[in-house]
């Protein structure tokens, strides 16, 4: 018989996670120390952290493990995302540290936080069962409920805060009955296990209570990733955050949200393929569409950019509704090409961002493109990417993301995908007309680019453009990641 | 065979990236010179031309397929591929970018005073853009260039232009993209199409080519395709945002899209809808045609009610284009060749009215037509190049509109001979339709000049105009030049022109599956090709 407990805990292959978990309590530690002058020098022990995690990650490329009694995994896929969550947070903290230090609030525990946060999102990736699952989710979770409102003073911080925490308390509980329900019509939380026994076990187990507890798990999903009609929060948490922290919701959790759907959608649910499929394509056309429309009519960036990235949902569930290799790859492509072209928008959203608050409506943008050319050059081709056209990875990414759809035969699915990405032009290239079109309301100041934001800009700017033009062997390590997911 | 080199660059990819590199260049002078950045920019545009050149002189007319071809590697697990190379139809369009991007950057000298720099970089962005879908071969690369050029023609028009501008500019954006999207769509349908028959993934046009399609299926690309390039065109009725576009995008601009953007979309239905879906494209011929029709004589009667010169160019040109659209589908060598022929003279003829309503709009800061009359007598110069010009694009004999609409109407005058329309057969009462539109022609542009450049000075503002200065005469005279020498001996160009019809026409029916190819097209590919007929 075999004991109760095993001792299968194989420290090495969460060692990312563990550096970034243990950085981030040395960060608390330092913060108690550290005289007010020197707070920002976690952020530079964060970075550190960071980087040293993605070196040892980078070091686990080609690795395949599991441990903790088959909960936790180490394999292509969890890598390429943990590395992809790594880089998010590097930029991220990039971002923040000018920002905090002209907003003159505490610092320690903003990067622990965020620390904890990528924690919770490497665990989300490397999920192999809904229980790790929902801790992953919870990690993030409660750690960005008190990002958002890091702006103690701010109404709209404190808003956004208290909104996300209210409905992202529902969605978790809703999650959580929806695994139960799972556990009850399976009889077991593990996702290689639940699709084994969907396969064998066909018409014997309750398939009511099954697709209500898939149904749950989608909702929690939907909620976390912003789909609609679940993607309500969205626009005021945008808003009301701190900009790095919106950006920081707008990367990294949003991709960790979308590994795990496509782990548990992919695995566990795949035997019920056609259960979901349609369900999903539905909600794919809808999300892109309502994100998109809804994008049109926003005054303010922030709120344009939380509705772009609604719709930017909707173009990666395309993937998952396309499915197989061709789906997974795009889907893992676009969450990279949406990451780095979207990271470097919020760069100069938070550049152009006056020290008291405000800068951020979309009118205060006019005159800007003549007046900053590099600025405006660099957030022209993030728009021209994000709007998905050649030659940036945002085009290429839609490509991949459409191909695959017409590949498995969801080709109105394309269809409406084109046609929103035709309307998504409309509002992005509106930031290009305000900026190079329209006379500046008043005399523009000349603006300081922080190093570390110059930094981030030009990261962002390189990969938008670089990976737009040779994406093979970024779509090669996406492949590997899908490949490592179906073996 | 080796291909021309220029610097080890091979010749195409030379012309289509060294105006970028030009632009690169551009962007490190300082922006406090505007003359300097002006004459490097003319300097970079005229260095292109020449180097488009050898292109012509080296094109072997007599061979089939395509030439001075390159191909490398780009995206090997998608098959996507770096392939270029032209055919004489394409060549003869690269021509005619280099020469009218030139004219227009020697054009804007004075017309552009704000943002110099900023300007001429945007301009040799998008003549990169331009020669690139020109000289692409492979389906992404040539979507690439086809989306790449939007973005600076849509900054040229939306910060250089007129009142109106942003309006202009994002209408012109909004149906452009519209209609490319659908088409990138129907691009990977191909892809898959062609892997399920082949088992390779790949984008090249030429193997695209033989990918067997079910009738049903090709009806549906080709439509994908079809109303890309029938915007760009643009065909009617998908023309509303030209004249807005026109008016608003400044002359060089204007001139550009005219000159250049327009062929675009012939070249699409040329190179892509057409060979790749012939089935499709012969069952939609009859809406095309009609289209085609309408657009001729609309065109020409809108233009004429117009009061504003600049716009009544525009609508003259959904009028020409009309004329190039029919005789491409004509589905015979003379008119496929006027077609084509037809929309190099559109580029010359109309970019140059373009560039003589920017001079008169550069000295009195208004297109109205009744702010002018009796302009002759100030600017004798201006108004004999202006009579050239309206004269060649009316299709006056001896200048280069005549040889295109002669040959689109000789064209249309022996196709479908079996549809017959009261006493006359279909192509008798086409080109008898479509000829009333170079009547109309006739009727708006020898109107307007007859009120712009003759009678008496009814406003004193007009007595005192300065004349062509030189720059101006040299921005209208190569383009003259190109107007009277294809006007009297087009054989230079239609020569190198009849190979590459003659093998579109072939492969298209060689790949006709379900519809009977029309007789006219079999019989002249035997029969002495357009330019025997004009010896």
């Amino acid at each position: 018989m075999t004991p109760f407990i095993q001792v299968d805990a194989p420290l090495g292959m969460i060692e990312p996670l563990l550096i970034v978990c243990g950085v981030g309590f040395l960060i608390l530690i330092l913060d108690l120390i550290l005289p007010h002058a020197r707070k920002h020098w976690t952020a530079y022990v964060a970075m550190a952290g960071v980087a040293w995690a993605f070196a040892v990650t980078m070091g686990q490329w080609g690795e395949s493990q599991r441990g903790y009694a088959n909960m936790v995994v180490l394999d292509d896929l969890s890598t390429l995302f943990n590395l992809l969550f790594l880089a998010s947070t590097f930029v991220v903290i990039l971002l923040s540290e000018p920002f905090l230090r002209s907003e003159r609030v505490e610092q320690g525990e903003y990067y622990a936080l965020i620390l904890f946060c990528t924690s919770g999102m490497m665990l989300l990736a490397s999920a192999l069962d809904l229980i790790t699952l929902f801790l992953g989710i919870e990690v993030l979770s409660i750690s960005l409920y008190i990002l958002a409102g890091y702006r103690r003073d701010s109404d709209a911080s404190n808003e956004a805060a208290m909104k996300y925490f209210l409905l992202g308390a529902f969605a978790s509980a809703i999650l959580l009955y929806g695994i139960a329900l799972t556990y009850g019509a399976t009889g077991t939380t593990n996702l290689g296990k639940i699709a084994d026994t969907l396969t064998n076990a066909e018409g014997v187990f309750p398939a009511g209570l099954l697709l209500a507890g898939m149904a749950m798990i989608l909702i929690g999903f939907a909620f976390k990733v912003a789909l609609v009609p679940f993607h309500m929060w969205t626009p005021d948490v945008y808003e009301g955050a701190p900009t790095p922290i919106t950006a920081f919701m707008s990367a990294g959790p949003k991709a960790a949200a979308f590994a795990a759907f496509l782990r548990t959608f992919f695995v566990a649910f795949g035997p019920i393929h056609g259960d979901w499929n349609m369900l999903l394509s539905v909600l794919a056309a809808l999300t892109m569409t309502v994100g998109n429309v809804a994008a049109i009519a926003q005054t303010n960036v922030k709120r344009m950019l939380a509705y772009s990235s609604i719709a930017h949902s909707g173009y990666v569930l395309i993937g998952l509704v396309a499915g197989g290799n061709a789906g997974g790859t795009g889907a893992i492509f676009y969450l990279i090409a949406y990451t780095a072209m979207n990271l470097g928008a919020f760069a100069v959203v938070i550049l152009l961002e006056h020290k008291s608050g405000g800068g951020d409506e979309l009118r205060d943008y006019a005159g800007v493109g003549f007046r900053y050319p590099l600025i405006g050059a660099a957030l022209s081709l993030f728009m021209i990417s994000l709007s998905g056209i050649p030659p940036t990875v945002g085009f290429v990414g839609k490509f991949y993301l459409f191909g695959a759809a017409v590949q498995t035969g969801h080709i109105w699915l394309a269809v409406i995908g084109v046609l929103n990405s035709a309307v998504s032009i409309f509002y992005y290239l509106r930031l290009l007309v305000l900026m190079y079109m329209r006379e500046p309301g008043e005399v523009l100041p000349p603006i300081r680019v922080p190093m570390t934001i110059g930094l981030a800009l030009l990261a962002t700017a390189i990969l938008t453009l670089g990976v737009g033009l040779f994406p093979g062997q970024w779509v090669e390590a996406a492949k590997q990641g899908v490949r490592a997911l179906f073996s | 065979m080796t291909t021309y080199t220029i610097l080890g660059v091979p010749i195409l990819t030379f012309l289509t990236f060294f105006p970028m590199v030009g632009a690169l260049l551009i962007l490190l002078l300082p922006a406090s010179k505007p003359s300097t950045v002006r004459v490097s920019a003319f300097a970079i545009s005229v260095i292109t031309f020449a180097a488009s050149i050898p292109l012509f002189l080296l094109f072997d007319s007599t061979r089939h397929g395509m030439q001075f071809v390159e191909e490398a590697d780009w995206v090997p697990g998608l098959g996507i591929r770096y392939h270029m190379g032209v055919d004489g139809i394409s060549m003869l369009l690269i021509l005619l970018t280099t020469l009218l991007t030139a004219v227009s950057i020697l054009s804007s000298f004075s017309a552009i005073t704000s943002r110099v720099k900023a300007y001429m970089i945007t301009f040799l962005l998008l003549e990169t853009g331009m020669i690139g879908v020109f000289a692409s071969l492979d389906l992404f690369l040539f979507y690439i260039f086809w989306e790449v050029m939007l973005i600076p023609m849509y900054l040229l028009i939306g910060v250089w232009g007129g009142p109106r501008r942003v309006y202009a500019a994002v209408k012109f954006i909004l149906y452009t993209v519209a209609g490319s999207l659908l088409m990138l769509v129907g691009i990977l349908y191909l892809y898959f199409a062609h892997h399920q028959a082949t088992g390779a993934y790949t984008f090249d046009l030429l193997q695209l080519y033989d990918t067997p399609l079910s009738a049903q299926a090709q009806l549906w690309l080709f439509g994908a395709f079809a109303l890309a390039f029938a915007i760009k065109v643009p065909m009617f009725p998908f023309h509303t945002w030209l004249p807005d576009a026109h008016v608003e995008a400044p002359t060089a601009g204007s001139v550009i899209l005219a000159g250049v953007l327009l062929k675009m979309g012939v070249y699409g239905f040329l190179r892509f809808a057409m060979p790749l879906f012939p089935d499709a494209a012969l069952t939609y011929t009859p809406w095309i045609v009609g289209l085609a029709v309408i657009g001729i004589i609309y065109g020409a009667l809108v233009a004429m009610v117009q009061r504003d010169v600049k716009k009544l160019v525009a609508y003259s040109s959904v009028s020409h284009l009309g004329f190039v659209m029919l005789g491409i589908f004509v589905w015979n060598t003379q008119g496929m060749a006027g077609g084509i022929l037809q929309s190099i003279n559109h580029g010359l003829s109309t970019g140059a009215l373009f560039l003589a309503v920017g001079i008169l709009y550069e000295r009195r800061h208004t297109r109205e037509i009744s702010e002018f009359g009796g302009l002759a007598a100030t600017l004798p110069w201006f108004a004999a190049f202006f009579m050239i010009i309206c004269l060649s694009s009316i299709g006056l004999p001896g200048l280069n509109g005549f040889i295109g609409e002669f040959l689109v109407l000789l064209g249309a005058f022996r196709a479908w001979p079996d549809v017959s329309m009261g006493a006359l057969t279909g192509g008798m009462f086409v080109s008898a339709m479509a000829a009333t539109g170079v009547i109309l022609a006739a009727v708006y542009l020898l109107w307007m000049y007859q009120r712009v450049m003759f009678g008496p000075i009814t406003n004193e503002k007009n007595r005192v105009l300065p004349d062509l200065s030189r720059r101006e005469f040299w921005t209208l005279a190569p383009v003259i030049l190109f107007i009277l020498w294809i006007g009297v001996y087009p054989n230079t160009f239609l020569r190198k022109l009849d190979v590459s019809v003659s093998e579109l026409l072939a492969r298209a029916q060689a790949r006709t599956i379900s519809m009977q190819f029309p007789d006219v097209a079999r019989s002249t590919v035997v029969v002495p090709a357009a330019t025997e007929g004009l010896k």
